[in-house]
C-alpha cells in the first residue's frame, strides 16, 4: 500500500517533470523540470532499496550535471525562449510524436505480455540487508574490474577533451552574410605562443 | 516492508512512457541544450529498467550497470557541452540543424 502510493506520486512528478523538459520553451525551465524527474527516479531507486544508487542520483545528476546545463545556459545566455511556433520541417512534429507513441505502446506492450525470465544470479546474489553499498563495491572491483579500468579511462579523456573544447580562439563568426546577434564580452585570452605559431604558419 | 506491493511491470512501463518522451524530445525540440536534456531522460528511463530488474533478479549486476550508465552520462554531458558551448559562441542562437555541417 505504501509502495502503491510512492510510486503513484513519483510517478506523476516523473512524467510532469518530462513532459515539462520537452514543452518548455525557456530553457532553464526545462532544466528545473529535469531536477524534478531525477528526483522522482531517485525515490523510485529508494522504493526499489536501491539506496546508494538513489543518493549518487541525486549528487551526480541533480548535484553536477543539471548544475552544468545551468551554468552553460546562463554563461551563454540562451536563456531567451525558443519560438515552439513554426514547423521548421513540415510535418515533422506530427511524426515524432506518432514515432514516440509508437515506441511507448510497443514497450509497454512488451511488458505486459512477456514474463521475466533468467537464472537467479549465484555470485552477484542481492541480499537485502540495507548494505548494498559493499555488494555494489565487491561487484566493481571483481567482476566488472575491467569495465571500471575503461570507466576512469573515459573519465581522463572526458577531463583532458572538456579542456581542450574551452581553450578556442575567437575567430571569425561563420556564415558572415548572416545577421548574428553579438555576445558580450566572450573574449578567451590566447597565450602568445600559441600567437606566434599561428603567424609561422 | 516496501517490497511487492507494485509489480516490476508498472515500473518498466512507467520507464518505457519515460523513454518515449525523452524520444519525443529529441525528436521535436531544436535547441541543443534541450535535446541533451531529453537525452538524459532516456538515459534515466533505462537507469530505472535496470534497477526493476535487478530487483525483480535479485541481482546486483543491474545496480553496477546503472553506477556505470551514470559515469558515462557524465562524460557525455561534458564532452557535449564543450561542443556545444564552443559552437554557440560563434553562433549563438544557433539550432541543430544550423550545424548540420559539422563545421565551423
Amino acid at each position: 500500500m505504501v509502495e502503491a502510493v510512492v510510486f503513484g506520486v513519483a510517478a506523476v512528478i516523473i512524467l510532469g517533470g518530462a513532459v515539462g523538459v520537452v514543452v518548455n520553451r525557456n530553457a532553464v525551465h526545462a532544466a528545473l523540470s529535469l531536477v524534478a524527474t531525477l528526483f522522482g527516479i531517485a525515490v523510485l531507486f529508494v522504493a526499489q532499496e536501491a539506496n546508494f544508487l538513489a543518493a549518487v542520483q541525486v549528487i551526480v545528476y541533480a548535484g553536477a550535471i543539471v548544475v552544468l546545463f545551468l551554468f552553460v545556459i546562463m554563461l551563454l545566455g540562451v536563456d531567451t525562449s525558443e519560438n515552439l511556433d513554426t514547423d521548421p520541417l513540415v510535418g515533422q512534429r506530427p511524426a515524432a510524436v506518432v514515432v514516440s507513441l509508437l515506441t511507448a505502446a510497443g514497450l509497454i506492450a512488451v511488458v505486459v505480455t512477456s514474463t521475466v525470465t533468467g537464472i537467479p544470479a549465484a555470485s552477484a546474489r542481492w541480499v537485502r540487508d540495507g548494505d548494498d553499498i559493499s555488494q555494489i563495491g565487491r561487484l566493481l572491483f571483481t567482476d566488472y574490474l575491467f569495465a571500471f579500468e575503461i570507466t576512469s579511462l573515459l573519465l581522463v579523456i572526458a577531463v583532458v577533451g572538456a579542456v581542450l573544447l574551452a581553450r578556442t580562439k575567437p575567430g571569425d563568426q561563420i556564415d558572415e552574410d548572416e545577421d548574428v546577434p553579438e555576445l558580450h564580452s566572450d573574449e578567451v585570452p590566447v597565450d602568445d605562443a600559441a600567437e606566434e605559431e599561428e603567424a609561422k604558419s | 516492508m516496501l517490497l511487492a506491493a507494485v509489480s516490476s511491470g508498472w515500473y518498466l512501463s512507467l520507464a518505457a512512457l519515460l523513454f518515449s518522451i525523452g524520444a519525443l524530445g529529441v525528436m521535436v525540440r531544436r535547441n541543443p541544450l534541450v535535446m541533451f536534456m531529453c537525452v538524459e531522460l532516456m538515459l534515466n528511463a533505462v537507469n530505472l529498467t535496470f534497477v526493476t530488474f535487478a530487483r525483480e533478479l535479485d541481482d546486483v549486476g543491474g545496480q553496477v550497470v546503472v553506477f556505470f550508465v551514470l559515469v558515462v552520462a557524465a562524460a557525455e554531458v561534458v564532452i557535449g557541452l564543450g561542443i556545444i558551448v564552443s559552437i554557440l559562441r560563434r553562433r549563438p542562437l544557433a539550432t541543430a540543424d544550423d550545424v548540420s555541417l559539422l563545421r565551423g
